[in-house]
């Protein structure tokens, strides 16, 4: 006869990845790497962002880019071309990055040098905000054209958001993009949620993000 | 795909406690899920059963899926109510101030061992 024993466990399924990323988070720390997990839908700009982002910054910190797809490497061939450190990271059909895929990358890359290191997530708003990365902060970028209503529709997204960019405001004119609302939807899902109206294409507001990278960066490296 | 990603989180985990507890075969994994955990429980099990097939330790292993109610507590009147059906807005005092008490759950509950 079959003997079956039942092992009580109890335990989330997040729990080896979320202590992964604990784990990343301190390395990260000794080292005083500011990594920042950058998270949005397919097309709201974010290799946009993040070249506007370098041009901004002018080589005032050590950065490097991690780009994560399912396949092709444009991403990172188009940050490559910025002279900034690139990689790219093939998730393997997986729909988001994990801590352990971050680790990887990470160690691939060689990131002692470097002040902050962007990873840009795999372009979703439902999956990656599940999986902890072991980044020290999370930075969403919502696009006009999507429209204010998606942190009512996307809210873990909006609860994990240490800061949501609002990107393309050059075109808020053509849209009914209510920036009112969506700063409310936002603050529902987060009070107090920082929030930054721009545009990576023509430089409007990049200043406020940029002066916010800067903050948390030098925060990271001294606390 | 997101399911995939968790099959693949069950069977690491699984794995390590088999080993802990020197467990030679696995008769089945039961999942808990919360109603507004986003997860489909029927992709779940095709992943599962195509995944699985690659470790000798789960060999005809039973994946059996449970539901957690979602309920969402009112800090305006004190008292909660289905999240599901009502969303963010309170059905007594039509307030906001609203948030989920349970129903976000993703637990490996119990393993079946031989």
């Amino acid at each position: 006869m079959e003997q079956f024993r039942v092992i009580e466990v109890r335990e989330s399924i997040l729990a080896d990845n979320n202590a992964d990323a604990e784990r990343l988070r301190r390395e990260l720390k000794e080292q005083g790497t500011f990594l920042l997990n950058l998270m949005s839908s397919p097309g709201a700009g974010k290799t946009t962002l993040l070249k506007g982002t370098i041009a901004a910054l002018g080589g005032e910190l050590r950065m490097g880019v991690m780009e994560a797809d399912i396949d092709s490497d444009v991403d990172a061939a188009a940050i490559a071309a910025t002279g900034v450190r690139a990689i790219q990271l093939h998730t393997g059909g997986m729909c988001h990055l994990d801590a352990d895929m971050t680790r990887q990358g990470l160690t691939a890359f060689g990131t002692e040098d470097l002040d902050l290191v962007v990873l840009e997530n795999v372009g979703n708003l439902v999956c990656p905000a599940e999986f902890d990365t072991g980044a020290v902060k999370n930075a969403v970028i919502l696009s006009v054209p999507e429209g204010h209503d998606k942190p009512l529709k996307y809210p873990l997204m909006f609860e994990v958001a240490d800061v949501l960019l609002i990107n393309k405001i050059d075109v808020l004119p053509y849209f009914d993009f209510d920036l009112d609302k969506l700063t409310e939807y936002a603050h529902m899902r987060r009070p107090g949620l920082e929030i930054f109206p721009l545009s990576a294409k023509t430089g409007e507001g990049m200043d406020a993000w940029t002066d916010w990278l800067r903050r948390q960066t030098a925060a990271w490296r001294q606390s | 795909m997101h399911e995939l990603g968790l099959v693949n989180y069950v069977v690491k985990q699984v794995t390590r406690i088999a080993e802990e507890n020197r467990v030679s075969r696995i008769c089945s994994v039961t999942l808990e899920f919360g109603e507004v955990s986003g997860i489909v429980p029927s992709y779940l099990n095709d992943y599962w059963n195509w995944y699985t097939k690659k470790f000798p330790l789960f060999d005809g292993a039973k994946l059996v899926c449970e539901t957690i109610p979602a309920v969402t507590w009112c800090d305006g009147c004190k008292r909660t109510y289905p999240t599901v059906r009502y969303g963010k807005t309170c059905p007594y005092c039509g307030g906001g101030e609203t948030w989920l008490q349970q129903g976000n759950e993703m637990n490996i509950k119990q393993i079946e061992v031989e």
